[in-house]
């Protein structure tokens, strides 16, 4: 019997973790309890991207968007939205520094820019039932391929098309495919690269739990292209949701023979591994990830020669993107000449960014190729929280670069975002503003990459270490002028000579944020200050007394009692104990706001000492 | 093998206990479903190499499920692993070593972990990391010396639009500040009284 009423409860890991399946369990049982059993249908979707705003419950078939939902909200929204018919203002969306609700999905700022290909399915579908994918459009496009086309024919589709890798690189995906088809070895293997590390970055994850049957589907479609037999679905351990349905996808598709032998009743026969990943960031290398499948250290090996010529096990090997494989049903489904009318003249089709940092609208966005960056985070990303400023956007990951507001109109292509030092990557956006310090991201990074290097190659190894330490030393109020010389030498040494793309493109952080910000750099140097308040031994934290209500709490949330003061009396900090870890300031209430941080000259007279940071 | 490393290991409540009562289950659980033929006289790690068909290439998913069963890998177990595989026990530490999935030391009851993603940089994780490495008088990567709790640092969680994370027992915690931090381990703690509470 159809249902008048769809509730759709987004149960991705953000959703989930604020409380999504209590909510769900909730929503069942009010809806029973009321009666309403027969005519309203709770569904568990996909993640919709917007996990800022969770739990989401979006109402089918009107569209409205419900957010923040609790458990004890749910008599009252089920009285009055689906017994009055009455759609609940106070559980909708409010855009920041607005006091109207949007009512609609589709009219929230954050969805209604984007441009849902690969994410068509999102928050629409119950991503464990696969009876939900095939009723839109699903497995469609591997009917199609493998009913009606030959593997030229897919092969040129793919290629006309212009896609190109969505993991960083941006190789030409039907010229891969091809290398691979040409070469005579067999077996050949397919693998899907869901080995998702550039921390701030979560598409895979989130594609994976939203929509597993469009990777499966593409890996298919890729199979009988390539002349597979096997293919590997690798996926990060951190990511125990997407494993999970990954692994009903895989049951439920040779449930119904899409998957494994005589698919469909072609006689074509391909079937899937899922391989966890164990947690080295590496092994997103392609030829990393490959030893890692076989069993052995996630070590890059020199290419050429390339996988797909002598990859798994020496076998021809294709190893794409789980955004990449996602791409494939669509492409072949609706044509290449559909897909290459979308985006720029060399990057096709649309991206998936994760939207992260300090932006009003965080989460998950799909856009098309060229879109300008200002669109991004200010259309969509409803600009920066707090009345901020807008000081730099991270993309790219540990590989990528930080673009400064100069470049705001930049079109996101793999060609701009590469000029300007910056690297398509995997996906991640960082939004940081003004309270954020340049010199502290690049050591976050170099930190990063120096921890994750795998240690095979020395440039990789003792360069990013060096690095580092020296970064670590700026930061820390101890660098001179050499320095960035130095640090600017390590990086080109670092990347031409390491061996893989870890190492190749580690010092990017390094480099972008020297291009653009070198006087942050100096402002550490020479005047020993940290302008965005953020280097620890550059700053000091201090009461101011004629702001100060003397309301205990900073005294009472500082973790070595380093705050002296009674009620109605003004607080005062001891300095020299003091360990900067900013719980006094975070504490302080909004309306009081009596702890200020200072740098510099400044902030050394406050905490009684002398310029040049030695203690009296 | 097992009594004995459970009676060198980790006293009465210690998790190899645990490994030991789940080894019946596991056995039970295999035999029904895939090893018909199966003794349940074999231990830990002969089940799971079992179950992954002796597959050399299959070693980094067996130390996964055996890492997932007794929250961490002994010496023993490792040399146990390539017994069975039949590889140089340096292969099998080489990869353990590698890979941080793996613990190589006991681990607590309670796990702590905070990611360090560039979410949660920029929104204030290494202030959530360094408030729990205070409360808990440990650092990133050490269990306490009572075995209660273990903290660890992960480079991301894929949550990055609630940061910063903290993920305590297998749940997650979001948009994470010291309070926060400290209303968690204090569930943590009245939840541990009222297990030892029970008869």
């Amino acid at each position: 019997m159809p249902y008048r009423t769809h509730l759709l409860v987004c149960a991705g890991t953000g959703c989930v973790s604020c409380g999504a399946f209590p909510l769900k369990e909730a929503l069942v049982t009010e809806i029973a309890r009321r009666g309403l059993g027969n005519e309203v249908l709770v569904v568990a979707t996909g993640c919709n991207g917007f996990c800022e705003r969770g739990p989401i419950v979006m109402v089918h078939p009107e569209g409205i968007f419900y957010q923040r939902l609790k458990v004890e909200d749910v008599p009252f929204l089920v009285e009055e939205h689906l017994i009055k018919g009455r759609p609940v203002q106070k559980f909708m969306y409010v855009p920041p520094a607005e006091e109207k609700p949007v009512p609609k999905m589709a009219d929230i700022e954050f969805f209604k820019h984007q441009r849902l290909i690969v994410l068509r399915n999102r928050g629409r579908i119950d991503p464990e039932r696969v009876e939900e994918y095939i009723a839109y459009d699903g497995y469609d496009g591997m009917a199609k391929a493998l009913t009606g086309m030959t593997a030229e024919g897919i092969l040129a589709e793919v290629a006309a098309s212009g896609l190109r890798g969505r993991g960083g690189a941006g190789f030409l995906t039907g010229k891969k495919w091809e290398l691979c088809r040409r070469e005579a070895a067999t077996p050949k293997y397919l693998i899907c690269n869901g080995d998702e590390g550039d921390p701030g970055a979560f598409m895979d994850r989130s594609f994976l739990e939203a929509d597993p049957h469009a990777v499966l589907e593409g890996m298919v479609i890729g199979a009988k292209a390539i002349g597979a037999a096997k293919g590997f679905i690798y996926i990060r351990d951190e990511y125990p949701l997407a494993v999970k349905r990954m692994g009903i996808a895989i049951e439920q598709a040779r449930e119904l023979g899409l998957l494994g032998t005589d698919i469909l009743g072609t006689g074509f026969d391909f079937d899937l591994e899922i391989v966890r990943g164990a947690g080295a960031f590496v092994s997103g290398e392609e030829t990393a990830l490959i030893a890692s499948i076989e069993g052995q250290r996630a070590f890059p090996r020199q290419r050429p020669p390339y996988p797909a010529q002598h990859g798994l096990w020496g076998k021809p090997t294709v190893i794409n993107n789980v955004e990449t494989w996602a791409n494939i049903p669509s492409i072949i489904r609706r044509g290449a000449a559909w897909f290459a009318g979308l985006g720029t003249e060399t990057s096709k089709g649309t991206k998936i960014f994760s939207l992260v940092g300090k932006i009003n609208n965080t989460g998950l966005v799909e856009v098309p190729m060229g879109i300008r960056l200002r669109d991004i985070i200010y259309g969509i990303g409803g600009g920066i929280p707090g009345g901020r400023e807008f000081k730099a956007i991270q993309i790219g990951g540990p590989s990528g670069g930080c673009i400064p507001k100069e470049h705001l109109d930049l079109p996101v292509d793999y060609e701009s975002l590469t000029q300007a030092g910056a690297m398509m990557g995997s996906g991640g956006m960082i939004v940081m503003d003004e309270d954020t310090c340049m010199v502290d991201i690049a050591l976050y990074f170099l930190r990063f990459t120096q921890e994750e290097s795998c240690g095979k190659c020395a440039p990789c190894r003792i360069g990013t270490r060096q690095m580092a330490e020296i970064l670590a030393r700026i930061s820390g109020g101890e660098g001179s002028d050499e320095d960035l010389e130095k640090l600017e030498r390590l990086a080109r040494v670092v990347k031409q000579g390491s061996l893989c793309g870890l190492g190749q493109t580690a010092p990017n952080p390094v480099l972008s944020t020297l291009r653009y910000f070198r006087d942050e750099y100096r402002a550490h140097i020479t005047d020993r200050s940290c302008p965005a308040l953020v280097c620890k031994n550059l700053i000091t934290f201090f009461i101011e007394p004629e702001k100060c209500i003397g309301c205990l709490l900073c005294l009472k949330n500082c973790p070595v009692a380093a705050i002296a003061g009674e009620r109605k009396k003004v607080h005062v900090i001891d300095q020299a104990a003091c360990i900067k870890c900013g719980a006094c300031f975070n504490v302080c209430p909004a309306k009081v706001r009596a702890v200020s941080k200072y740098t510099g000259e400044k902030g050394r007279t406050l905490a009684g000492r002398v310029p040049g940071g030695v203690e009296t | 093998m097992i009594q004995k490393r459970a009676t060198a290991g980790l006293g009465p409540k210690g998790s190899f206990q645990a490994c030991v009562a789940l080894r019946s289950d596991s056995s039970r659980k295999m035999a029904r479903n895939e090893e018909p033929e199966m003794s349940p006289e074999l231990s830990l790690v002969q089940l799971i190499v079992t179950k992954h068909h002796r597959q050399k290439r299959s070693l980094i998913q067996i130390l996964q499920d055996i890492q997932g069963r007794c929250q961490w890998i002994s010496p023993e177990t490792l040399d146990e692993v390539a017994r069975e595989l039949d590889i140089p026990p340096a292969h099998v530490y080489s990869v353990a070593t590698f890979y941080k999935s793996f613990s190589l030391s006991p681990r607590g009851r309670h796990i702590c972990t905070v990611c360090m993603g560039t979410a949660c940089h920029v929104r204030g994780g290494a202030a959530v990391l360094e408030h729990f490495e205070r409360t808990l008088g440990i650092k990133a990567g050490e269990t306490s010396p009572d075995k209660e709790y273990t903290l660890e640092r992960v480079n991301c969680l894929g949550a990055c639009a609630l940061a910063p994370l903290a993920v305590v027992d297998g749940r997650y915690y979001v948009q994470m500040n010291e309070i926060k931090a400290n209303q968690v381990l204090e569930t943590v703690k009245a939840s541990k009284k009222s297990q030892q509470g029970e008869p």
